[in-house]
């Protein structure tokens, strides 16, 4: 495979491999037909990302035809290659990519101004093909917003926070962090935040649904739109199912596939009896300024009411009609998704789940498919899946 | 107990944010004390943080446009919470450019401050931010140490230079040594000197000038009428927090100081307008 890379298209493809590597520590390559993927996935196999350049992104692109190549190589390594993007942006008029899948190696050549030549070689391994089971075009919510609009909400975040939820109803997005445990609970800083919907390019609400997911590969994709100015689309279904964060223009496709919390049982109950239906205080709550709403009967000499005790609500303000009406629609989605799916089912899941993530790990591998329907999902072992989805690199193939 | 504030003003709400990341550099726990008229953050000299104390005060109408709070009685009419200034800091950062910002004691999960703001949009609907503080309300038998510290019978009063300055020679001198000799006398000479087996170094600065206490100073006559002009006090401190004080202090005061009993404490105090700092570092041997 050769390509050729120019002028600004340098700094988009150093931005890709900057915001993959938030992602993992590994990256795929595959020149195709229609054009140069570059995929990474994490560790643990809950989040996958592809960038693929249609050939139109490159002045010149030319793959080998007849049979297909891929390989693997550090992150680190390619990342190294573009390291400074600053000076990337001003000195670099042209890079040059070669594969040469007989000396194994992979060539990236830099032409820098005043004639200078900056030329990295790069050994890979062999790889299986990486590929993601996802549907986006399914998914009963979609958002597009400007990469500014999330960049401002992600903002309020604190850095070493790792997962959001985020919530939606026909008119608003809630986005608040996620915290484990009760325990943490009392002692963590909550932040939660309200996006109304015309603060989206689009906004398509089916399923009022909360999911869970990493904020980290959200930044990452984050730095890649911010940079090249595209506007994000999320798609998403129900908890459990994967996240999908897309950016696209007319060369170049991003997709970020993230595994969101599966619905925990603890978390049903509490759903149900409302923070699901009901997502988090309006935002009317802030409005309100009656302060005895606000009243803390306590007194401080005696010690706090055990956590366990249901902490008294202020008294919400009416929601609007349209959150409300919408209500019993939720409701009526998810005793669908029940009676659909069945108790044994559920159980069964959340066996062979169980079995094979890695411990403490809340997230379900994206590579068990968690996009098929149930029943097919069922009849498939895990490992079969996990050929379609992922290389089995690690085996004896590798050796040699 | 009930406590709610307001800020509307952008200036008001970036100078309480200041004040608020400041301390957090100071401490990771502290106590903000809560009366009609007042804010206050307070750290008590444990051993736990090395025994350096605390006392900011802030005048409530000078940062919020409403300030409303009900104490735990009428007597005692004061809230005391516990919190990370860490937390407030951060919430209050991201909303710099709130139109809105009304800070809350709630009662959640636990008892916390809520932060919440409008944020300006495009939107026609307004977009708010909720950062939910947790805080530790504090018993009232536990109050009673946190009240003011009382002016130390210092021996030197002196106006400090440019705490940029300061800051430039202490994180010089922290790479030679891990204590520092704060000196100083009644002339407005100022020395920071630290001293190791190899090296020896000494910052003087002159004419700095000494606050005038006159009689409101917590000692009998002043120090000025006993006390020869050119003898020094001294006090050797731990250089990390001196550091740390001169590192974070974001307030950019009108004024500036420091008072030293001899081998006993270093007391600085930053004076802004409407509130002060004082931070108290004691001497070691």
């Amino acid at each position: 495979m050769q390509c050729v890379v120019t002028g600004g298209n340098v700094k988009v493809l150093a931005k890709a491999i900057h915001s993959l590597s938030r992602i993992g520590d590994e990256l795929y390559v595959e020149p195709q037909e229609d054009g140069l993927a570059l995929r990474s996935v994490n560790s643990s196999r809950s989040a996958y990302a592809c960038f693929l350049f249609s050939p139109l992104f490159f002045s010149r692109y030319s793959t080998p035809n007849g049979h297909d190549f891929r390989c693997k190589m550090a992150i680190k390594s390619v990342q190294a290659v573009f390291r400074s993007l600053a000076t990337l942006e001003k000195t670099v008029e042209k890079c040059h990519i070669e594969l040469d899948e007989h000396k194994n190696k992979l060539t990236f050549t830099l032409h820098c101004k005043h004639g200078l030549l900056k030329t990295h070689n790069l050994s890979f391994q062999d790889s299986e093909s990486l590929q993601a089971v996802f549907d986006k075009d399914n998914c009963a919510n979609v958002f597009r917003a400007q990469p500014r609009v999330l960049v401002d909400t992600v903002v309020h975040f604190a850095p070493s926070l790792e997962e959001v939820t985020v919530s939606v109803s026909d008119e608003r997005m809630w986005i608040k962090n996620h915290v484990e445990d009760e325990a943490e609970r009392s002692k963590a800083m909550l932040t939660e935040l309200c996006l109304a919907s015309d603060e989206f390019d689009h906004f398509a609400v089916q399923a009022q649904n909360s999911i869970t997911f990493c904020l980290k590969e959200l930044r990452g994709l984050l730095v890649f739109a911010e940079a090249t100015g595209l506007p994000v689309s999320i798609y998403f279904d129900e908890p459990g199912s994967p996240v999908v964060l897309s950016v696209a223009d007319s060369v170049l496709e991003g997709n970020f596939v993230l595994a969101t919390l599966s619905d925990e049982p603890s978390v049903h109950k509490n759903n149900s009896r409302g923070t699901r239906s009901a997502p988090s205080p309006p935002p009317d709550d802030f409005m309100n300024d009656d302060i005895d709403s606000y009243l803390i009967a306590m007194d401080t000499s005696v010690a706090p009411e055990p956590l366990t005790a249901s902490p008294p609500r202020p008294p919400r303000p009416s929601l609007p009609d349209s959150t409300c009406s919408k209500r019993p629609a939720a409701a009526n989605h998810r005793t669908r998704t029940h009676s659909d799916e069945g108790k044994e089912e559920d159980g069964e899941e959340d066996e062979t789940v169980d079995s094979d993530r890695p411990p403490n790990k809340k997230f379900r591998s994206l590579f068990f498919g968690s996009v098929l329907p149930p029943s097919s999902q069922m009849s498939t072992q895990p490992m079969s899946c996990q050929e379609v989805l992922a290389s089995d690199s690690e085996d004896e193939s590798q050796t040699d | 107990m009930k406590f709610r504030a307001k800020i509307v003003d952008v200036a008001c709400l970036n100078h309480f944010s200041r004040v608020v990341t400041t301390i957090s550099k100071l401490t990771k726990s502290c106590v903000l004390r809560l009366t009609p008229d007042n804010l206050f953050f307070v750290m008590s000299g444990k051993v736990a943080n090395g025994g350096v104390s605390m006392w900011c005060e802030l005048a409530q109408a000078n940062f919020f446009d409403e300030y409303q709070m009900e104490g735990v009685s009428a007597e005692d009419n004061e809230i005391c919470l516990e919190l990370t200034p860490e937390n407030l800091s951060r919430a209050l950062r991201t909303l710099q450019n709130a139109k809105v910002l009304k800070v809350k004691l709630a009662k959640k999960h636990c008892p916390c401050l809520t932060i919440a703001a409008e944020l300006p949009t495009l939107s026609s609907v307004g977009k708010v931010v909720t950062h939910t503080v947790p805080v530790d309300v504090i018993p009232r038998r536990l109050w009673h140490e946190l009240k003011e510290p009382s002016m130390p019978d210092f021996d030197v009063s002196i106006y400090l230079p440019p705490l940029k300055t300061m800051k430039n020679v202490v994180d010089r001198m922290k790479n030679l040594s891990n204590f520092l000799v704060v000196k100083a006398n009644l002339n407005g000479e100022m020395n920071l000197k630290i001293e190791t087996d190899l090296v020896s170094v000494s910052t003087h600065f002159r004419d700095l000038g000494n606050p005038p206490w006159g009689d409101d100073a917590s000692q009998d006559g002043g120090p000025s009428q006993s006390r020869d002009p050119d003898s020094m006090a001294e006090a050797r401190v731990d250089i990390r927090r001196l550091q740390q004080f001169l590192m974070g202090q974001q307030i950019n005061p009108t004024k500036a100081m420091c008072n030293i009993v001899h081998q006993k404490v270093v007391h600085l105090i930053l004076l802004h307008e409407d509130m002060s700092l004082q931070y108290f570092i004691p001497a070691v041997a």
